[in-house]
């Protein structure tokens, strides 16, 4: 093929350890390499981690176009403008991605960036595990996140995450949610409250004006010309406004409270604030349908997780010690993340339970636990971040009894 | 019992809480949770004795002295035994196994007629087929030497009894060496009709075990035998829990044995009942419940042997699997496998008292211009095999695709080798070929569109498709390997070196074979059949 010899004129010398490890990267990137199988077997399936992972990019691809989308319309709604769905679309749009990009961009600078000078002074390919913990990243970080925070968080994620364990595969803890979770922890005066759901203005409070940078300007000049609505400089935050997501008030009113302000249909297609990507309910399990028709997702910790989340639910409606426990189970999961998480997080095949029975007992745990840190947790109110890190930690526990009563079986035979 | 004294605790405790947590809460609206609460344990009483009486029943079952272990006795059916598919008439439901778990790839260039005209003049026995041989055996031909079917070639050093003897008759024209002086190949030129050395064949029922096991090593017979664990010829004083025969191989294009077994009903009839006296169990067959008439099989029609009935997908027709669905291999005994070409050479051995090895070798697929059988001898040489019939670029495999060794047309089948695959190399690069491939590949991955067409047959190619990496995806291997074992957990104790976890975790139950299809599905493409024969060797020497 012509275009390979084209493209191999362009490989660096091998002693140049970064720029050949890098152009490796993208060389097989584009043509799957002309090896053939030595010794053991002689055909080998078509499926490699590249195509394992990118199908996982691919299912939250929808999550990505809403998230954008959701962005700017949260965006207009604190400024009282364009509120119906169409109005304003692509002021949305634009404006979501103005905020998105740059948190796309860094995440996979700073990550792939640790990964290939990893790649590199440990003499190994570059491995897929970036592709899909570089495209959650984004997903779940508040449309708000200040750019260095990010940055330290996915830097801290990948090297001490991942690096520190010896790279794809051998991480114990999930990157994405470990970025997440240094964010939350490491600067809480920054990530709190409920202003980081919002974005493009100076501050939440009434009156607050919208602060537009250069890259609106640019649109607006090209919108201005195209005639149709352009950003607005003077609008301000309306009177009453909050950005409080719905758990926040389900913490504090209960459902009462979360339904004063966001109708059941604006809680399940997602127009409500939240992290960038979780919020559409039905674009997310589009997602986990395509992850469980490929077979790529395991479906016994997605079902398994579903259960131990409505089993704590109901356990907890029949509690009714405070006005959250008292939400009906089934309206539990209109609010918050808990498909974005049970689809794409707690399914990651390194950290979860690595055997068929332990991943029941695994995702049942998740539901269960990140039910409790949900509702009972008066810090935080989601659960499935920390749950599934919690989990992530003790699933080789779970497995090393699996197990061990496998070895006991074997063993009562002799 | 004490779990369940434990389980009690703790649901009172869970009960007790619950009031304090009852106190704390405001108002008589939380009353559910001391309802449910209660119902729960309820239930969990009803359910203690319930599963009290279930055990006394067993209990007094197998006072009885009756068979419980399939939970045919006891209050609640057993939940395996409601689900149970439809056994075929011919089998019982002891002796039926539907195996769920497998993959089949199916790839074109079957062999379905014989060839007559190709003859093959070159026969080989080779050391290096057997694992446990020292590098250097002690030779007993020269070259030039005139040999019949059944003399000696060589032997083990370290055990001089077990004697390894010629496929044919004829004249020895070449000892091959290898690295380090080490013997590779003998070399005959097969004389037009085969002369065999006649033995005086003891009683099969009359003689005592140790007559028939010293006139087995001393006749070659006792190298048809394979011991598992480890694949290697069992020592003569070992003695077996059981032998297992498979009568069918469910690999990609593998031959099928009902015809050769056909010509050798005798033989085959004797070599069971030879087994039988060498081990201290019982002689078990497995058969294909799939295949087309299998009541009517060959198989089926054999005395002093337990017929048990395999239906599923590949590997269902290996041995290891159907021990570990028949009688497990217990941590230290050992069992013994033999192919139904071994088989029929032991039987005639016990027969007519000759060294017999014909062989129905398939030429088969998409790599070769025509495919056929050919009716041969063991160790045949390839290039005589496949003379005019191997395409460009093709890779020829002694074997099938998942276990076989690659070889080019210099060399010879190995010894327990009936099948010639050639496909074609995947040499070449594919432009996004691990996002859009060209060419259709077979996989057991759903993103790929193939598994809505189970039954197109692939061309099959060499490439990696993809590159290695460490194990990232779980659960893969345990859906093709039809046995309770982890695999993925089992090769990271390998790697590991540790002893107690290999030997739990069943490695003593594993052969390459088993474990070829896991190693054709991986995601991370590892070598899964190179790492388990470096964790076996690990036990034997530890023996």
């Amino acid at each position: 093929m012509a275009l390979v010899d084209f493209i191999k004129r362009f490989e660096p010398d091998k002693k140049n350890k970064y720029a050949h490890t890098t152009y490796d990267a993208f060389f097989t990137f584009l043509f799957t390499p002309n090896t053939v199988t030595k010794g053991g077997v002689h055909m080998r399936d078509g499926m490699d981690l590249k195509r394992t992972m990118i199908h996982v990019v691919l299912a939250m691809q929808l999550c990505y176009l809403f998230g954008t989308y959701n962005i700017g319309h949260q965006h207009f709604v604190a400024a009282g403008e364009h509120l119906g769905f169409l109005e304003g679309f692509h002021l949305k749009l634009a404006h979501g991605l103005i905020q998105l990009l740059p948190i796309f961009i860094v995440t996979h600078l700073v990550g792939l960036g640790i990964e290939f000078i990893f790649a590199a002074k440990k003499g190994h390919a570059v491995e897929e595990g970036f592709l899909v913990s570089g495209a959650l990243i984004p997903l779940i970080m508040p449309p708000d996140i200040p750019l260095w925070i990010l940055g330290v968080s996915v830097a801290f994620a990948v090297i001490i995450g991942k690096e520190a364990f010896g790279g794809t595969g051998m991480n114990i803890w999930n990157i994405a949610l470990l970025a997440r979770v240094f964010v939350f922890f490491a600067y809480p005066t920054t990530i709190a409250g409920d202003e980081v759901w919002v974005s493009g203005f100076e501050s939440l409070a009434p009156g607050a004006a919208a602060s537009y940078g250069w890259a609106h300007d640019i649109f607006n000049g090209l919108f201005g010309w195209m005639d149709l609505a352009t950003f607005n400089s003077a609008a301000t935050v309306v009177d009453g406004y909050s950005g409080a997501t719905p758990l926040g008030l389900a913490y504090n009113g209960g459902w009462s409270a979360v339904t004063e302000q966001f109708s059941v249909a604006q809680m399940f297609w997602g127009t409500i604030p939240g992290s960038i990507g979780e919020t559409s309910k039905p674009l997310v399990i589009i997602g986990a349908l395509i992850l469980l028709a490929t077979g790529i997702a395991s479906w016994r910790i997605m079902l398994s997780m579903l259960i131990g989340a409505v089993t704590m639910s109901i356990i907890l409606n029949a509690w009714g010690a405070t006005p959250f426990m008292e939400v009906p189970w089934m309206y539990q999961f209109y609010m918050g993340s808990f498909f974005f998480a049970m689809a794409f997080m707690a399914t990651d095949p390194v950290t979860a339970s690595s055997t068929n029975t332990g991943k029941w007992i695994y995702g049942f745990l998740i539901g269960f636990i990140g039910m409790i840190v949900r509702v009972l947790n008066p810090a935080y109110p989601e659960g499935w971040m920390l749950a599934i890190l919690f989990l992530n930690t003790f699933a080789p526990l779970i497995d090393h009894y699996v197990l061990e009563s496998n070895i006991k079986k074997r063993l009562a035979r002799a | 019992m004490k779990h369940i004294s434990i389980r009690i605790f703790a649901l009172l405790s869970i009960l007790l809480l619950s009031t304090d947590i009852y106190c704390q809460s405001s108002g008589g609206s939380s009353n559910y949770l001391i309802w449910s609460l209660v119902a729960v344990g309820f239930i969990i009483l009803i359910g203690a004795i319930i599963s009290l009486s279930d055990n006394l029943l067993n209990v007094e079952a197998s006072k009885q002295g009756l068979d419980t272990s399939d939970g045919d006795y006891g209050v609640f059916p057993s939940i395996s035994n409601l689900f149970v598919g439809k056994v075929p008439t011919f089998a019982s439901k002891k002796t039926y196994h539907k195996l769920s778990k497998g993959f089949t790839i199916n790839l074109l260039g079957e062999a379905t007629d014989v060839d007559h005209q190709r003859s093959v003049q070159r026969f080989a026995i080779s050391p290096k087929d057997f694992i446990e041989m020292s590098p250097i055996p002690k030779v007993e031909v020269e070259v030039g030497q005139e040999v019949k079917a059944g003399d000696v070639i060589f032997f083990d050093k370290k055990r001089p009894e077990i004697k390894y003897v010629s496929p044919v008759s004829g004249e020895v024209i070449e000892i091959n060496r290898a690295e380090k002086r080490s013997i590779d190949t003998i070399v005959i030129l097969a004389d037009k009709d085969n002369a065999y050395t006649q033995h005086e064949v003891p009683s099969i029922n009359e003689s005592s075990r140790e007559d028939l096991v010293t006139y087995l090593a001393a006749s070659g017979g006792w190298t048809m035998i394979n011991q598992r664990p480890f694949d290697i010829v069992p020592a003569l004083d070992g003695v077996p829990t059981n032998v297992f025969i498979s009568t069918f191989d469910s690999a990609p294009l593998a031959p099928n044995y009902e015809a050769i077994a056909a010509e050798n009903k005798l033989a085959i009839q004797n070599a069971i009942n030879t087994l039988n006296r060498l081990t201290e169990g019982k002689v078990y067959l497995g058969l294909d419940a799939k295949a087309d008439d299998a009541a009517n099989s060959v198989f089926n029609s054999f005395e002093n042997a337990e017929i048990h009935w395999f239906d599923g997908k590949h590997p269902y027709g290996n041995v290891g699997v159907q021990i570990h669905h028949i009688a497990p291999i217990a941590n230290g005994t050992n069992v013994w496998t033999l192919s139904v070409n071994d088989l029929i050479t032991l039987g005639h051995l016990m027969t007519s008292g000759e060294y017999r090895t014909e062989r129905h070798v398939v030429l088969a697929g998409a790599g070769m211009k025509s495919n056929a059988i050919v009716k041969t001898y063991q160790g045949a040489h390839i290039g005589d095999l496949t003379k005019g019939l191997i395409k460009e670029n093709s890779r020829v495999i002694s074997g099938n695709v998942l276990t076989g060794k690659q070889v080019t047309e210099d060399n010879f089948l190995r010894f327990r080798d009936n099948q010639i695959t050639a496909i074609t190399e995947g040499d070449s690069y594919e432009l996004f070929g691990w996002l859009l491939p060209l060419a259709p590949r077979p996989s057991l991955s759903r993103t790929f569109p193939s598994f809505l067409m189970p039954n197109f047959q692939f061309e099959g190619e060499t490439n990696m498709h993809g590159e290695g990496r460490a194990f990232v995806v779980t659960g893969q291997y345990e859906s093709v390997l039809p046995m309770d074992i982890y695999p993925q957990h089992l090769m990271k104790a390998i790697m590991a070196g540790d002893f107690e976890r290999m030997e739990g975790l069943g490695i003593n139950e594993l052969s390459e074979e088993d474990l070829a299809l896991c190693e054709f599905v991986c995601t991370s493409k590892q070598p899964l059949q190179s790492i388990l024969r470096e964790g076996l060797e690990m036990m034997r020497e530890q023996l």
